[in-house]
């Protein structure tokens, strides 16, 4: 069941797979930047595939369309943002930190402590609920005794 | 007639369900037992019914009935026989009756094996167990029938989707349903203790063993979906963080926190409110998955998602359920009263660590899943949240739970010490040390990710080995070895689960940090040298499949020399659904996979063609089995099979 979409969709999209041979950059630093880059944007007619991944052909386009950018000398920032300013927000697979955003990102952190910090309340109280249990030196003394060590 | 019979039987398991909901809920209420013992043969006469109902579905699709509308539109007589059988559960409807069977099925069971659960308390287990079945036979029945007829049959059928032709995706989703709807017992024991406002050790013993047969059976659905993915789409990816994966994936998390906190329930009687939450959770998260994928809310292009009524009715039953249960929740949590006491130091303390982690990791992975909705409806981006988010927010709560577990669980109940659970794990801080040291020399240059896999998966492995050894008193070799294989099962098991979720760990990495990628054009006759491998591109041919047109190469793979693997990737292409598939040809190994795809002919000669060597890809999927039989054992633990009233338990089990 999983993933059957976004090979349906494959499928009508043609059936070139991924990253092709003659779409590579021939250095291999920049080819190399270009993967990396590819990995976090979107391929926009896929369900959730990055267009490095992707083989419609808009996905490839894409991966056409950043290795020209960085054939031209942009920096990956300028990459994203070119393509950023083309297609929105959406084609980031790594989404911004930017507004609303942030909630999204510090919520893992943020309940993490809060999690903890209500486990270390609860667990206080589960042992200031009890009695003295540890033994005193002479009792711990005499348990070695007896145990005959 | 047959299939009319299913139908009928389909409708009867409704009227059924309705029974077994209402009599045995409202006599537990009034104490009248007459209407309590109502309960349990009822769930058995559902689970009955709805069996009969799912075969002669079955029947349909083998005996290729094209006047079935489900069969016309997921069939084909050329189907080989095994396909034809799996294409039952290959769709919405089918796999909706599969799932209202499988509610039933854990309540005849529930029914058959809790001979010794208090009768209220049966009969209100039953019960809620019954109204989540009348929930789900009503849905199938008013918006996904199966049954339905055509007026004029087609000759032949439209062939079921070729990708879900393949053993590994056909068995997933029954696996996957079994543990969802396995979780819905746990929900119901939960609720049911709500009822009766009582929670005690007996009640985690009983839920227990239902929590960890819904959690072997999602990790094994889940390894299932993941190897697929890997050996079918063509470069190897092993898990994409996709809507539909999370919604496998949250109830996993939740499940895993809840056996957990169960044992807490069960030894120490602390815990308690928290473990019912969990359990309402983890139920609520599977129905919230099967919302997702049913209703194409996340997804807009997915083989399911079809109709919104369905996605508003299931909406609807998730509402109900927990909107319901945690109201109940809200009133009686309260009256759980904790009898254990234990210190900040303690086997409770680590439980409750590990259940802090797992529930923040699975609401960071739900944040993440359903952000693109909160984002457009509340403040009108249309924003993507993909893979690089969940890995970077995800990865810190496994690594924090990796480094804790071998400690947490070899520490106390009660109260216990740093420094004795320090010391007796010297040696495996020593195998850790070790073992990095030489992945850090081996990947030299390819960063951190190696080393720190290896570190946190060898070191649950030998802290695993370190439990085991620690349990076997002090004599000598011989003595120890035959304790060891005295322990309790649940000793076993809960060592060989932890040593998977290394095994896991360790895969991952090492695959994702040493993988070696060769992207290229290749003529006939070429050889390319790959991470170590000489691979030569023999001959590329057309073949003719039973349903299928294949473009066939002929690939040798040869290390220093030696022929180690010739290989046959394809090319597919179904011609009665018009679609192609890749087929990736895999020379599985211990230490590596090799992994050849064929792809496109080039305009000036020559095919595309994609290698990859990717080390230890097989530990990925060999942790979650060894996981899931660490639960198996876990299951046959000598004290669940008592608690769940088997009857003869004693008799044929060595001594434990």
């Amino acid at each position: 069941m999983i993933r059957v979409a976004v090979l349906l969709w494959l499928a009508f999209a043609g059936a070139a797979a991924a990253v092709q041979p003659g779409e590579m950059l021939t250095d291999p630093a920049l080819e190399e930047r270009a993967r990396e880059l590819s990995r976090g944007l979107r391929c926009l007619v896929c369900r959730n595939e990055s267009i490095d991944e992707s083989n419609a052909d808009l996905a490839r386009d894409l991966r056409v369309l950043v290795r020209e950018r960085i054939a031209a000398g942009d920096s990956d920032a300028e990459v994203i943002d070119f393509v950023v300013a083309r297609y929105g927000e959406y084609v980031l697979l790594n989404p911004t930190t930017s507004g609303a955003n942030i909630v999204l990102w510090i919520a893992g952190p943020v309940l993490l402590l809060s999690g903890l910090g209500i486990a270390a309340l609860y667990l206080r109280r589960r042992r200031s609920d009890a009695p003295a249990e540890s033994l005193s030196s002479d009792e711990e003394a005499r348990l070695k005794a007896l145990l005959g060590d | 007639m047959i299939v009319e019979l299913g139908h009928f039987t389909l409708l009867l398991a409704l009227a059924v369900a309705l029974v077994q909901t209402v009599l045995p809920l409202v006599g537990a209420q009034m104490r009248w037992t007459s209407w309590m013992t109502v309960a349990g043969p009822a769930a058995i006469a559902q689970a009955l019914l709805l069996a009969f109902s799912f075969s002669t579905l079955v029947w349909a699709f083998v005996t290729s009935d094209f006047s079935v509308r489900l069969v016309v539109e997921n069939s084909h007589t050329l189907k080989p026989m095994l396909y034809k059988v799996t294409g039952v559960w290959g769709n919405h409807e089918g796999s909706m009756l599969l799932w209202c069977f499988i509610v039933a099925v854990f309540g005849g069971l529930v029914a058959l094996f809790g001979g010794n659960l208090p009768d209220r308390l049966k009969a209100r287990v039953l019960g809620v167990q019954g109204s989540i079945g009348v929930a789900f036979l009503s849905f199938l029945i008013f918006t996904s029938n199966p049954f339905v007829r055509l007026a004029f049959p087609p000759m032949n059928g439209q062939d079921l989707n070729p990708l879900l032709q393949d053993p590994g995706l056909a068995f997933h989703p029954p696996f996957l349903y079994l543990g969802y709807v396995g979780l819905s017992t746990s929900f119901s024991f939960a609720v049911a203790a709500l009822i009766e406002g009582r929670v005690d050790a007996a009640w985690g013993r009983w839920v227990r063993p239902w929590t960890l047969l819904a959690w072997i059976m999602l990790t094994i659905g889940i390894a299932l979906g993941s190897w697929w993915a890997y050996y079918e789409l063509g470069w190897g990816g092993f898990w994409f963080w996709d809507p539909v994966e999370n919604a496998s994936f949250m109830p996993w998390l939740i499940s895993a926190a809840l056996l957990h906190s169960a044992i807490v329930v069960e030894k120490r009687e602390a815990l308690k409110s928290w473990t019912i939450l969990l359990a309402i959770l983890a139920f609520g998260f599977s129905l919230i998955g099967a919302f997702i994928v049913r209703s194409g809310v996340l997804t807009s292009v997915h083989a399911f998602a079809t109709d919104p009524e369905r996605g508003v009715y299931l909406l609807a039953i998730t509402a109900f359920f927990m909107g319901g249960a945690l109201t109940l929740y809200a009133a009686r949590a309260g009256e759980m009263q904790a009898k254990g006491v234990f210190g900040v130091v303690s086997r409770e303390s680590a439980l409750v660590l590990n259940n802090v982690l797992l529930a923040v990791a699975a609401f960071v992975v739900f944040l993440g899943t359903v952000w693109p909705l909160i984002a457009e409806m509340a403040f009108g981006r249309k924003l993507s949240v993909g893979a690089p988010f969940f890995d970077a927010a995800f990865t810190p709560f496994m690594v924090i739970l990796a480094a804790v577990l071998p400690i947490g669980s070899l520490l106390a109940w009660k109260r216990a010490t740093f420094g004795r659970v320090l010391r007796s794990l010297w040696l495996a801080f020593a195998g850790v040390a070790v073992l990095s040291a030489l992945a850090w020399g081996f990947g030299s240059g390819r960063g951190l990710l190696a080393p720190i896999g290896v570190a946190l998966g060898s070191w649950l492995i030998f802290g695993a080995a370190t439990d085991l050894w620690g349990r076997t008193g002090r004599e000598g070799l011989a003595v120890r070895a035959r304790r060891a294989l005295r322990l309790p099962r649940a000793d076993w098991g809960r060592v060989t689960a932890h040593s998977g979720l290394g095994v896991t760990i360790i895969g991952i990495a090492l695959m994702t940090a040493w993988q070696v990628e060769d992207i290229r054009v290749a003529n006939e006759g070429d050889t390319f040298a790959v991470g170590g491998y000489d691979i030569t591109l023999a001959s590329v041919e057309d073949i003719r499949g039973p349903n299928y047109l294949s473009t066939m190469a002929e690939m040798r793979v040869a290390r220093n020399g030696r022929e180690v693997a010739v290989l046959h990737p394809e090319k597919r292409v179904y011609p009665v659904a018009a679609m192609p598939t890749t087929e990736a040809a895999i020379d599985n190994g211990v230490f590596r996979d090799i992994y050849l795809v064929i792809g496109d002919a080039q305009a000036g000669g020559g095919w595309a063609v994609r290698a990859y060597v990717k080390p230890f890809a097989n530990w990925i999927w060999a942790g979650a089995i060894i996981m899931a039989l660490g639960g198996g054992l876990s299951l046959s633990d000598r004290r669940f099979r008592v608690a769940a009233g088997a009857r003869k338990a004693p008799s044929g089990v060595p001594a434990e």
